[in-house]
């Protein structure tokens, strides 16, 4: 069935009509702290370093001193959530330039479902690397006198404060990323129902 | 050709559920006590928060998974089960990231902070944790696959339902 003047033509299958969308400020908002959460996140522990010298010893007039450094590259964990926070703010950097400058390009239909997808992948990735690094510094503020493991947090105060605050703000981030989720799983159904195609 | 798809996807669902089932059980029963001298060292899985987060998810993902696989196929509750998916494999994820972290350094140590590594000394537990992860692993890797068929069945976002 043909319309005549219409700009919609129903052939045997369905086709995904482009109209014009309202401009979704919320979602794009929400990207944006998104962004610069897990993007602050990510420069902040990565310039997470600190140095220490001790006098250990003193030989005669001269003292002996140690350097002790404490980076972030030391603990795998951190390196992990440097480089998850690094893949979900490119995420929504990504997500923010589609949305601002490709609005056009519709994929055959699928650009809301590839959103979805990636926003899954994206929050999986952060989630990760969030669990990972919390656990890690949890054991250096408190230590496990079990293993024997000492706590550094005490010597090394500014790095343990810096590392609190980029998991922090990760956090938001991460909280901020399953909303956008969400949102983007249920904009396929709106777009699913919307083009009679519904569960 | 639809009943076998539904046999498969309730073995899958069983296998998440056995796995995750497995893991818990494997990691509360590690425990290992070593002495040597007259000092006497006990390993527990609650000696870590990140074991204890660990399981603690695990076992709240094992009642839902129980829960899950008496659902009947046509019941409108699906769409909670694709939410509660979403969540509960963000959650999966999470914990097994911490436990593997916390595991890492139960192995290799950190000579930077002056950690040694405990496997050594109590090289039962070390090895009935690391399967307790393996079947973790595993419960991760299935639940990843039904959270995308859960999306694929009831939201179908790739329009491949001709209506």
């Amino acid at each position: 069935m043909a319309s005549a003047n219409g700009d919609k033509v129903e052939l045997g299958f369905n086709i995904v009509t482009v109209t014009k969308q309202k401009k979704d400020w919320i979602l794009l908002s929400l990207r944006v702290v998104a962004f610069l959460a897990t993007a602050s996140a990510t420069i902040v522990m990565a310039t997470n370093k600190q140095t220490k010298s001790l006098v250990v010893a003193t030989i005669g007039t001269t003292p002996i001193s140690v350097t002790l450094t404490a980076k972030f590259s030391h603990t795998p964990a951190f390196v992990f959530f440097v480089v998850a926070n690094g893949c979900a703010s490119l995420h929504n950097l990504a997500m923010i330039a589609m949305d601002m400058l490709g609005a056009k390009f519709d994929c055959k239909g699928l650009r809301f479902a590839l959103i979805a997808i990636l926003d899954l992948m994206a929050v999986a990735l952060a989630s990760a690397g969030d669990g990972a690094a919390t656990f890690m510094s949890e054991l250096g503020k408190n230590g496990n006198s079990h293993a024997r493991w000492d706590k550094i947090c005490d010597k090394f105060e500014p790095y343990c404060n810096r590392g609190g605050i980029a998991l922090i703000t990760s956090f938001i981030g991460n909280v901020l990323l399953l909303i956008i989720t969400v949102m983007s799983i249920i904009k396929v159904l709106k777009q699913n129902r919307l083009n009679h195609v519904g569960p | 050709m639809a009943k076998t798809w539904r046999i498969c996807l309730l073995l899958l669902r069983f296998l998440a559920f056995s796995a995750t089932l497995a893991s818990v059980i494997v990691v509360t029963t590690s425990h290992e006590r070593v002495s040597f001298l007259t000092i006497s060292i006990e390993a527990k899985y609650t000696n870590s928060a990140a074991f204890k987060y660990f399981v603690i998810a695990y076992s709240i993902v094992t009642v839902y998974g129980f829960l899950v696989l008496f659902l009947p196929q046509e019941s409108l509750l699906w769409r909670l089960v694709v939410a509660l998916d979403l969540v509960f494999t963000v959650l999966l994820i999470s914990s097994i990231s911490a436990a593997l972290a916390i595991a890492q350094v139960g192995k290799k140590g950190n000579d930077y902070a002056g950690w040694l590594p405990i496997c050594g000394q109590v090289p039962k537990y070390c090895d009935r944790v690391t399967g307790g992860l393996a079947a973790g692993l595993i419960a991760v890797i299935t639940y990843i696959v039904l959270l995308l068929h859960s999306i694929h069945t009831v939201l179908d976002p790739l329009l491949l339902r001709k209506n």
